[in-house]
């Protein structure tokens, strides 16, 4: 007879608050991403805008000559636009995979045989998501807001500008809920995540290219809101309080967007499941 | 008799037109018990609509009490579930993708890890938990889903073939654990397969599904037990043996030949060998061997499935 039996042992410890798991979900992914190299460095040269324009402003509050480049609303559209690109490599990066590669491996019905929902598994996923792409986005742009204070020493250009702050926060939050269910709905369609990123790919190049064409046609913009890009750009502009850049009229642009989010829900639902049955 | 884990009660679940389950009612006691039948049977639909992954289209289910339609949550969290496909969470290796599911079941983090390191000793990949999953044999990929299913603790486990694709000795080794599990550790399991001595080695009790429908379920030693004996027989005919054997099955036994002059002979009821001596002294035909036989549990599942 043993003396101290090493096998199977119960377990006489507390359990975890249900409706936790998907941030066991998310942090696990995040924790994953962040031990890739490649992946680090994506995130390093992502900030590199954010450090020009750091010293633009920088130059702007201490050097007189500089005043030229002090910064204004504009500016920090632009820098929002200008983190499109990194924002893009990282959906594609981090997105494709979240889904397509839990498919390929059979893990939906390991995930879904545990106490959380589906709700809770795509929830989990999709923060993962836009963690990073609010890393990006959102978290730099605050960031260079309070940098504007500091360099100046006052709080004139914020007081100015009240609606700076929930302006960033929107449009950002905008955009990232828009890519991430978008590009979530796409990973959840395939078991290949290479697949999945030349369709995202695919996706906004098409839908870009499309609108080139109509316009080339018709010399008119009226129909941008067949453009991923464009819808956002359009609300990005409504939000800044910015001139309009496309004719067509926002509350499309937004209708557009809107729809875009249901459908990835509508296909999340439809493909999230522990069982595929064909009938 | 203790209350039965899992009961099923007019379950019905349909694939389009094509009846996985029908009209099923059974009820899964405590312990060990075996869901045993041919490949599309229905067996993983019925687990896998226990665990909530397929609604049945009627019928109601409880699993440890509850029902699974308005608590699939509760459920999930007191059971285990062992796919019978490949499955595992990508870029993990095996210590850490057992405790994630150990997290995903709701155990603390540092109790998610050490149960982990436990439960992988346990199924026999303590050496190997370091390694990515991706890079582990079939053998040991089945051994990694049954750790995930235990890392919780499970109330009841949901075993689905379990020695798929193992190499006899592996086949060995997974049978004793789940023979462990069942018999030494307190954990209720349900083992879904399609071999008899798997089932037989590791349950007490055994449900036999056919074509959708429960043939037959109760305790593996109670069905062993035919209601009459069942005898190994040797003749010697001058005529063709088929006759003999016909005249048998007139007489109301059953009885299959097993070789050119061997054949195994149920008589019902208390008559017995004399009954056999007898019906062979009409005949002229000659008795050379007669033995009691033990029914197996294939013959069971033969009878209760309707083969010869």
């Amino acid at each position: 007879m043993p003396i101290h039996d090493q096998g199977y042992r119960r377990y006489g410890g507390g359990k975890s608050p249900r409706g936790q798991s998907w941030l066991v979900i998310a942090r696990s992914g995040i924790r994953t991403m962040l031990q890739k190299r490649a992946f680090l460095g994506l995130l390093l040269v992502s900030w590199f805008p954010f450090f020009v324009r750091a010293v633009q402003i920088y130059a702007a509050a201490n050097v007189p000559q500089a005043a030229f480049l002090a910064p204004t609303a504009e500016t920090f559209r632009q820098f929002l636009d200008q983190q499109e690109i990194f924002a893009f490599f990282i959906t594609v990066y981090v997105g494709a995979g979240l889904i397509a590669n839990d498919r390929r491996a059979n893990a939906l019905q390991i995930y879904l045989s545990k106490p959380l929902t589906r709700a809770e598994y795509i929830f989990g996923k999709l923060a993962i998501l836009m963690t990073f792409l609010l890393f990006v986005t959102w978290i730099p742009a605050i960031v260079l807001l309070i940098v504007q204070i500091a360099f100046a020493g006052n709080f004139t250009f914020f007081t100015n500008n009240l609606y700076l702050f929930p302006a960033i926060t929107v449009f950002a939050f905008i955009q990232v809920i828009l890519v991430s269910s978008a590009m979530l709905a796409l990973s959840s369609l395939s078991n290949s995540s290479r697949y999945v990123g030349i369709l995202y790919t695919a996706v906004l190049f098409f839908t870009q290219a499309i609108y080139g064409v109509i316009y080339a046609v018709t010399r008119s913009s009226m129909l941008a809101w067949v453009s991923f890009s464009a819808n956002l750009s359009q609300i990005g502009d409504v939000i800044f309080r910015l001139p309009h850049k496309y004719d067509t009229p926002w509350p499309i642009s937004f209708v557009v967007i809107a729809a875009t989010i249901a459908v990835a829900a509508f296909v999340l639902d439809r493909r999230v499941r522990g069982v595929e049955v064909v009938a | 008799m203790a209350e039965p884990v899992v009961t099923l009660d007019g379950v019905t679940v349909l694939y389009g037109k094509n009846a996985a389950l029908r009209d099923v009612t059974t009820a899964f006691a405590s312990g060990a018990v075996g869901l045993l039948g041919p490949n599309g049977a229905g067996k993983s639909t019925m687990i896998k609509s226990l665990l909530g992954f397929v609604v049945p289209d009627r019928g109601t289910m409880r699993v440890l009490g509850l029902d699974v339609a308005k608590s699939p949550l509760e459920i999930r969290a007191r059971v285990g579930y062992m796919p019978e496909s490949d499955a595992h969470i990508p870029g993990m290796n095996a210590v850490s993708f057992v405790a994630y599911c150990g997290e995903l079941a709701g155990l603390p983090r540092v109790d998610a890890m050490q149960r982990a390191h436990e439960v992988l000793f346990y199924v026999g990949l303590g050496e190997a938990r370091y390694r990515n999953v991706e890079t582990y044999s079939t053998g040991m990929k089945q051994r990694i889903k049954l750790a995930q299913a235990l890392v919780h603790d499970p109330d009841l486990l949901f075993l689905d073939e379990p020695t798929n694709g193992m190499d006899p000795k592996g086949r060995d080794e997974m049978l004793d654990l789940v023979r462990d599990l069942g018999h030494n550790k307190g954990v209720n399991l349900i083992l879904s397969s399609h071999l008899l001595p798997d089932v037989e080695y590791t349950c007490d009790q055994v449900v036999v599904i056919d074509k959708g429908t429960v043939a037959t379920s109760g305790e593996i030693n109670a069905l062993k037990q035919p209601r009459g004996r069942v005898y190994e027989l040797r003749v010697k005919t001058s005529d063709d043996a088929e006759a003999f054997l016909e005249r048998l099955r007139v007489a109301g036994l059953d009885c299959h030949a097993t070789d050119e002059d061997v054949m195994r002979v149920f008589v019902p009821g208390d008559g017995g060998a004399q009954q056999l001596f007898a019906l062979a002294a009409e005949a002229h035909v000659q008795v050379r061997h007669l033995r009691p036989s033990v029914p197996t549990l294939e013959d069971v599942f033969a009878h209760a499935v309707g083969e010869e």
